[in-house]
């Protein structure tokens, strides 16, 4: 077919349009057309909402344009930011503000756990915070050097178990640690895994039942977090569902929020399953996490996509922790 | 929401279900169906953009006469679809290609965490295999423990990893194939760091890679969970570094991998390879059509039964698997079974596999739990009751029942169950030696495929063209 010979046209027109489509859109003109709607349907779709809470943003905003007899496209842009961030989720749980407390950092492979874990180990000493971490990553190659290596920039203690321990002791042998030591911020990684291994879902439903259960003898409230990569599809919301299902999940984090990914899944999980977003994560390095504001984040989410990023120094594995810029 | 579980098929099925009584399809009941399966493409992460030309062109041929007309109006218009999608993947598998230098030069690229560490593991797992003497290289000397990860996946497979000194990956890269010389190694397996496309220094540290050892081979990395986004970055990797083949990861899970689509969209680079796991065997060619029947959420039995034959080897001692062929089977056996299903991802997993699984599913909730009872069951028996199950008269059933905790139905049921495996095992057994002695005609290679160890119950030493055939078979029922 002749439409396939031009499609790689279109799709290059599509990146050049994608991120600023809604901006065109949203600037051009006072007219509120069905054309509108369904080009910011479309706009929204394409930023990973997925059909549904696209379908649903749209419908929220049309009605309150009705509601509020909006006269203009220009109006009605000015409500779309809040319309999104009104889908989140709310809650104000937040193991950095709940003191004592632990945290248990779950998700697909390579959703970006194990940085997660060093960012806010830090965020933690920053707060004074007598922080404790635990690898009940037992399986991924090199996973306990990993984290070693952030556990030294954070400057924080580690419990570790050789690889193949299974991580229900070792996140049982920290909490342990933590009670000697009084801790009072127990961040404990695992391994990936994909929602839709029967076994490794099972695996870890033994680890966070092990934890809560240790945590409740100390009086220590447990928070699951389940780890989201920013460039997830429409997968996310299957695996937000799995892994909540099984383990009751507390809170969201979405992480690589620095590419050129909008997110929009989490908007589409945060308020399907009720789950809110509680950090974000905006690089590599230890102090690339932020606070979640729905309002921030549906913003960002509109705006023109990045070109260049500005260049951030790199801390590469070479370098002492000491040499760490902050 | 449409639940994952509705197929395209089965929503496809709706929509025409009540106008077959009609006699012929209106243009309005197409572009109903046309509805659901841009929301069927939308879910996959097809681009939007590409959803909307094919939908588009798809109408046309669905327009047509024969579709109108058809008796089975759901079934042509998702197969004028899948078709398409098959086209638009390539049609043909690729494979890749290497050049006379030795040695020959692979690097991988991508974004953070999408699986290349892993990926260079797998392709050298494969390479080795294939009787070369790879060489793993360690160039990414940003992400802590990187090069401990690479170290410790060759020394599973037994493939050396040339670490180097310094913090330079394209000096590290150029000294490896020194390295690779001095050691008689023909093929050199870059790891590089994961990076942004829009991080203009990491997309110039790869850039300095690429020019430092001249790659016959750069294959970029992308997750197959990607959204809408991964046009982008592959068109950005693509400008760059002009990658020439694609590996999609994680595809054991149940994305649905429309990214693959914009990938060679965009890019017109062919995907290689598929990535199907955390081990090192789980490395598979690209097949054009099954990802189309996966984008459209029709089910991929074939990749199953394959990664399950492969799960096998690795598990399923040659004894067992030889008697499982003789439709001797046991209830050790059915532990071994379930174990099996439980690695494939439970029994809906397995169901959904099947074409017309996913709509036989529709709303049905799977007992998973099923399968604890049943081991459940079979632990309290005694190891002789094991092995002989003739040997469970009433008494013993009672008992078992007593030790399980289940009532002596349930006992009672899985023995019927266990008779009936034995019966499907034996007839699918006297099938299988019949097309294992013809196939042993063809000579060496068929034997090797058909000595592979049986899995599921029921599924013999069946070779891929077998599965096909039973995949067809089901398909036309
Ligand atoms: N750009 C960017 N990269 C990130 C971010 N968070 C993590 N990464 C990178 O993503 C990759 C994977 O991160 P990990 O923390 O190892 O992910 P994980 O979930 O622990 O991975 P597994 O344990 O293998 O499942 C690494 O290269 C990280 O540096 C982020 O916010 N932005
Ligand atoms: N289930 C599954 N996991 C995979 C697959 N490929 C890679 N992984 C896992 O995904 C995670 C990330 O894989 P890596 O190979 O470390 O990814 P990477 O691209 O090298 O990551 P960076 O170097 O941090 O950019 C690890 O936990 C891997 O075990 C796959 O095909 N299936
Ligand atoms: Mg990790
Ligand atoms: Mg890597």
């Amino acid at each position: 077919m002749a439409w396939r010979d031009r499609l790689s046209d279109g799709l290059a027109r599509t990146r050049q349009r994608l991120g600023e489509q809604l901006n065109l859109l949203l600037e051009r003109g006072p007219d509120v057309s069905e054309a509108f709607w369904e080009q910011l349907e479309e706009g929204l779709i394409a930023a990973d909402f997925g059909a549904q809470a696209a379908t649903l943003v749209v419908e929220r905003l049309r009605d309150q344009a009705t509601r509020q007899a909006l006269p203009d496209a220009a109006a009605v842009r000015a409500l779309l930011a809040q319309t999104i961030a009104d889908m989140f989720a709310s809650g104000n749980l937040d193991p950095l503000v709940q003191n004592p407390s632990c945290a248990l950092f779950v998700g697909i492979n390579g959703s970006g756990k194990t940085t997660t874990v060093g960012k806010i180990a830090k965020a933690g000493v920053d707060v004074g915070r007598r922080v404790l971490l635990g690898g009940a990553d037992t399986y991924r190659a090199a996973a306990n050097q990993q984290l070693d290596i952030w556990a030294q920039r954070a400057d924080v203690p580690i419990i570790q178990r050789e690889r193949g321990t299974d991580p229900a002791s070792v996140a049982y042998e920290t909490l342990q640690a933590a009670e000697r030591s009084g801790a009072d911020l127990v961040l404990i990684d695992t391994a990936g895994r994909l929602h839709t291994s029967d076994e490794l879902m099972r695996e870890l439903t033994k680890v966070v039942g092990v934890t809560r259960k240790r945590a409740a003898a100390m009086g220590l409230p447990v928070f699951t977090l389940l780890v989201i990569d920013a460039n997830t599809g429409q997968n996310g919301l299957a695996q937000a569902r799995e892994f909540n299902e099984r383990l009751d999940v507390d809170g969201v984090i979405i992480t690589k929020l620095d590419g050129t990914a909008k997110g929009g899944i989490a908007v589409a999980l945060s308020h399907q399953l009720n789950l809110p977003v509680i950090r974000v994560g905006i690089g590599e390095q230890i102090d690339d996490l932020q606070p979640f504001v729905a309002l921030d984040f549906a913003r960002a989410l509109l705006s023109a996509p990045a070109t260049a990023k500005a260049s951030v120094p790199r801390l590469n594995n070479q370098e002492m922790p000491g040499d760490l810029h902050v | 929401m449409t639940s994952m579980f509705d197929s395209l098929s089965a929503r496809l099925q709706s929509v025409f279900g009540g106008l077959r009584s009609k006699g012929r399809l209106s243009e309005d009941d197409i572009t109903l169906a046309l509805r659901e399966i841009r929301m069927a493409l939308l879910e996959a992460d097809v681009n939007y953009r590409v959803v909307k030309d094919f939908v588009a062109a798809t109408k046309t041929k669905a327009l047509s006469a024969e579709i109108l007309q058809s008796l089975t109006p759901a079934q042509n218009v998702v197969a004028i679809v899948a078709q398409e999608l098959t086209e638009l993947l390539g049609s043909q598998p690729v494979l890749m290609q290497f050049s006379q230098r030795i040695p020959n030069v692979i690097m991988l690229v991508g974004l953070q965490g999408s699986g290349k560490t892993t990926a260079a593991a797998k392709l050298a797992y494969r390479l080795q295999k294939q009787k070369h003497r790879p060489l793993l290289v360690a160039a990414d000397v940003w992400r802590p423990a990187a090069a401990d990860q690479l170290e410790t996946l060759g020394k599973e497979i037994g493939v050396p990893v040339f670490r180097g000194q310094g913090d330079d990956p394209a000096l590290i890269a150029r000294q490896s194939v020194q390295a690779a010389i001095d050691d008689l190694r023909d093929v050199v397996i870059i790891d590089t760091a994961g990076r942004l496309h829009i991080d203009e220094e990491m997309m110039a540290e790869a850039r300095a890679i690429r020019a430092a050892v001249a790659p016959e081979n750069i294959l970029m990395v992308v997750d197959s969970m990607t959204g809408q986004d991964v046009v982008t970055v592959v068109e950005a990797f693509g400008n760059e570094l002009d990658f020439n083949g694609v590996i999609i990861s994680k595809l054991d899970g149940d994305a649905r991998g429309g990214g693959a689509l914009s990938v060679r969209a965009v890019t017109g680079k062919p995907i290689l390879f598929v990535s199907e796991g955390e081990k090192p065997s789980s490395l598979q060619e690209f097949y054009p059509e099954r990802m189309a029947k996966r984008i459209l959420g029709m089910g991929d039995m074939l990749s199953l039964i394959e990664k399950a034959q492969l799960e096998a080897e690795e598990d399923l001692a040659a004894g067992e698997a030889e008697r499982l062929a003789r439709a001797e089977l046991n209830f050790d056996d059915f532990i071994t079974i379930n174990r099996q299903v439980r690695k494939l991802g439970g029994i809906g997993t397995l169901l959904k596999a099947l074409p017309g699984g996913e709509s036989a599913l529709r709303g049905a909730q799977v007992d998973e739990g099923a399968l604890d009872r049943m081991e459940a069951i079979i632990n309290s028996m005694t190891q002789a009751e094991r092995l002989k199950p003739a040997l469970l008269n009433g008494s013993r059933r009672a008992r078992i029942a007593a030790g399980a905790g289940v009532p002596t139905q349930a006992v009672n049921q899985l023995v019927k169950q266990y008779e009936q495996t034995k019966k499907m095992l034996k007839h699918l057994g006297i099938e299988a030696e019949q097309t294992r002695s013809r196939k042993n005609r063809r000579g060496k290679k068929a034997r090797r495929r058909t000595s592979r160890h049986p899995t599921l119950p029921g599924l013999g030493s069946l070779g891929r063209g077998d599965m096909k055939k039973l995949e067809d078979m089901l398909a036309n029922q």
